[in-house]
């Protein structure tokens, strides 16, 4: 959010940066960071979208997985969804709390 | 004048309670097949309205939108849009939605809608939902979307009430003879938004839902927990295994007993000669064989089915993404893979759990490398012939060569997985993990139980068919020709497969395996441990209470160690289980896959006993 001599502190930008307990609200669902799934970006934009991750959506980080804090499982409004965290990283959010 | 049944399809999200509506329907008047040439599951059941009206009705595939992610949800589509040759375009299209989480039904809901001409949503388990006080206002939701909307509770013997009186109207409503062929073509991310928010408003406006409760957070909290979820996950399937080995253990007994009974009733009642050999034989011993695991299959699919149904399934592929995602497998391979430790076959049969084609036909070609129990016989037999039992650093030595070749088994699976997903699939993209975590819910007995008689009947119509061939023809190779009666050399070594054997000899002298190992080899493929009965016939070892320790010992006198290593490495890769073949054709529907495991296998096989065979050489010659 600010920085001070170089030192970024930053609040995660996207939803797979965000620690276990984040919440906060999808701001945009934008996969062409995510070159590395193998999947085209559209394609993936489209399968999140498809499982309730759209602007607006609530969301928060429930549960991580044991090995690299990954999978992650999300409560997108009202039902629990597990991802990785490579995936995730195409939702686009916006902390609780900020306006 | 009777009226041609009209087609009805059930489509929705994963977990809306699909499959119970659809048992619910159709009771035990279903049909259970595959798609022409592919691995997806097509469930039709018939059934009559209380008007009288006779339905056809097909339960697809779950998916979260027409804009179908894997082969399954094409299907659905394809379904749906009357695009799949010989399956007319439906009359009437369900949308099935949980009625306590409707938020992505009632997008697919429009999004059907928008395609099809007669399309409902049925608000399945209503009672849950009602429970955990979600309001629904259904006129709202109808005019809203602009179709009927019926509550429903598939569970309860009146909850399709509603449901079927809709479909009388419905049905009466219809004018055409059969439908007319949808259009649609796929949505952007963009219109996909669009439409959600569509379906959000809608839902704000007629759905309310208090703030979450219930025993689902509770229970995830501490079964999704990194360490104590790993650890109870470890139980339960430990659970699962122990059951599957000892609770199996008195009705397989009492199978086999059945079974022996038979046989001796078949050497009683017919007379000696050809017939008899070929009922006893090929007949009542080599297909019990293989029935006698019907006991085994069944306890394992009622844990598959009961953890799939109460929830508890995706929470386990969610604990186990990360290490089989790193061999290139889905999470939900894991449970398959572990029960190819009993056998290949239900573990094949369990791969349907694998939504994605892709990881489903991975799964499908690595599980008979997984130790499966017939091989159990063959490397008892062999570590116990060669093997001192002395102990190393305080181990038993032939336990630590069982233990050996288990670790092979898993080590090159994983291997074999991890190689397949950067060769062949290079060009193919992973598929994302993408799952919904459903909520806990009690599981149905009476799901369980269709879905153990589908799985009993798939296998024992199996059994029955193509493993009942195989078998017959690896005995008619053993039994032909005929010998004399009193010949001097015993009737196998006359055989047919003798003289393959001989024939073959050249291919495995590299290996270090004579003629005699070449037909059990041969006749091995009806069961893997038909190989130790082969043996002690070749060798000439009356079968008795001490037959398998004087075969050891034949075995020690006549083979060198070289030779033993490299046939436990032949086994441990070997394509060695004709029923293991003919599944995987079955399975997969194409003999493409059958041929490319039988020979990826077989070339695995060649070079480790090859290897093991140079090794143990070289390990024996400063001794000899």
């Amino acid at each position: 959010m600010r920085s001070f001599n170089h030192v970024e502190v930053r609040a995660p930008l996207t939803l797979g940066e965000a620690a276990k307990g984040f919440k906060g609200t999808v701001a945009s669902i934008d996969a062409s960071g995510c070159a590395e799934t193998g999947l085209e970006p559209c394609e993936i934009e489209c399968r999140l979208m498809e499982m309730g991750f759209t602007e607006g959506a609530e969301v928060e980080i429930k549960h991580e997985g044991f090995w690299g804090r990954d999978p992650i499982a999300v409560k997108v409004n009202n039902m629990t969804v597990a991802l990785r965290r490579r995936e995730a990283n195409a939702i686009h959010i916006i902390p609780a709390g900020v306006p | 004048m009777a009226e041609a049944p009209r087609r009805v399809v059930l489509v929705g999200n994963p977990n809306c309670g699909k499959t119970s509506l659809f048992n619910a329907l159709t009771g035990s008047r279903q049909k259970v097949a595959n798609y022409p040439g592919v691995t997806v599951e097509r469930k039709e059941g018939v059934f009559s309205t209380p008007q009288g009206r006779k339905v056809e009705l097909l339960d697809l595939p779950g998916t979260y939108s027409l804009r179908a992610r894997s082969p399954d949800e094409e299907i659905a589509r394809d379904v749906i849009l009357g695009r799949i040759a010989n399956e007319p375009v439906p009359d009437i299209v369900l949308c099935v939605a949980d009625a306590s989480n409707p938020r992505l039904s009632l997008r697919l809901a429009l999004e059907l809608r928008n395609v099809c001409p007669h399309v409902g949503l049925v608000l399945n388990m209503a009672d849950i939902a009602r429970h955990r006080g979600i309001d629904i206002d259904i006129e709202r939701l109808s005019s809203e979307l602009k179709i009927p909307v019926v509550p429903c509770i598939a569970v309860r013997p009146k909850g399709t009430n509603a449901l079927l009186s809709l479909l009388d109207k419905e049905i009466t409503a219809l004018r055409e003879v059969s439908s007319p062929v949808p259009r649609w073509t796929p949505p952007s991310p963009a219109e996909i938004c669009v439409l959600q928010k569509e379906a959000d408003r809608i839902a704000a406006s007629a759905v309310k839902i208090p703030p979450r409760q219930g025993v689902t957070p509770k229970l995830d909290a501490v079964l999704l927990h990194p360490v104590w979820g790993l650890l109870i996950l470890l139980a339960v399937l430990f659970l699962m295994f122990q059951a599957v080995f000892t609770w199996a253990e008195p009705p397989m007994n009492a199978l086999k007993m059945g079974i022996g009974f038979l046989a001796d009733l078949a050497s009683q009642f017919l007379p000696e000669g050809l017939l008899r050999h070929f009922v006893h034989d090929a007949l009542i011993c080599g297909v019990g064989a293989v029935a006698v695991f019907l006991p085994q299959i069944l306890i394992l699919f009622f844990f598959i089915l009961l953890l799939e149904d109460s929830g508890y399934m995706a929470r386990a592929a969610f604990l186990m993404d990360k290490i089989m995602g790193a061999a290139g497998l889905h999470g939900r391979a894991f449970i398959p893979l572990l029960s190819s430790f009993a056998c290949a076959i239900p573990a094949i049969m369990a791969t349907r759990v694998i939504d994605n084609r892709r990881d489903r036909l991975t799964t499908i070609l690595i599980a008979p490398l997984m130790p499966c129990s017939a091989r159990i016989p063959v490397y008892a037999l062999i570590i116990a012939a060669f093997f001192p039992a002395t102990k190393i650093w305080g181990v038993q030595l032939q336990g630590l060569v069982m233990f050996g070749l288990y670790a092979l088994g898993i080590l090159s699976g994983l291997a074999a997985a991890y190689i397949l997903r950067r060769t062949l699939w290079r060009r193919i993209p992973t598929e994302p993990f993408l799952m919904e975590l459903p909520d806990y819910k009690a599981p149905n007995l009476r799901n369980i139980a269709y879905g153990l008689l589908q799985r009993a009947s798939l296998f024992l119509r199996r059994a029955g068919t193509t493993i009942a061939a195989i078998t017959i023809l690896v005995w008619a190779l053993a039994a032909f020709p005929q010998s004399a009666p009193n010949a001097a050399v015993p009737a196998i070594e006359t055989s047919y497969a003798a003289r393959i054997g001989k024939a073959i000899e050249p291919v495995f002298a590299p290996l270090g395996f004579n003629w005699k190992i070449n037909v059990a080899l041969i006749s091995g493929m009806a069961a893997r441990e038909v190989a130790v009965a082969t043996l002690g016939t070749v060798y000439s070892i009356e079968e008795s209470g001490k037959g398998e320790a004087v075969l050891g010992s034949a075995l020690a006198s006549e083979w060198s160690l070289a030779t033993a290593l490299a046939l436990l490495a032949w086994y441990a890769f070997a394509p060695q289980c004709a029923s293991t073949l003919m599944l995987i054709r079955k399975e997969t529907g194409s003999l493409k896959w059958m041929l490319f495991s039988f020979g990826y296998m077989i070339t695995l096989a060649y070079a480790a006993a090859f290897i093991a065979y140079r090794v143990g050489g070289a390990l024996t010659l400063p001794v000899g």
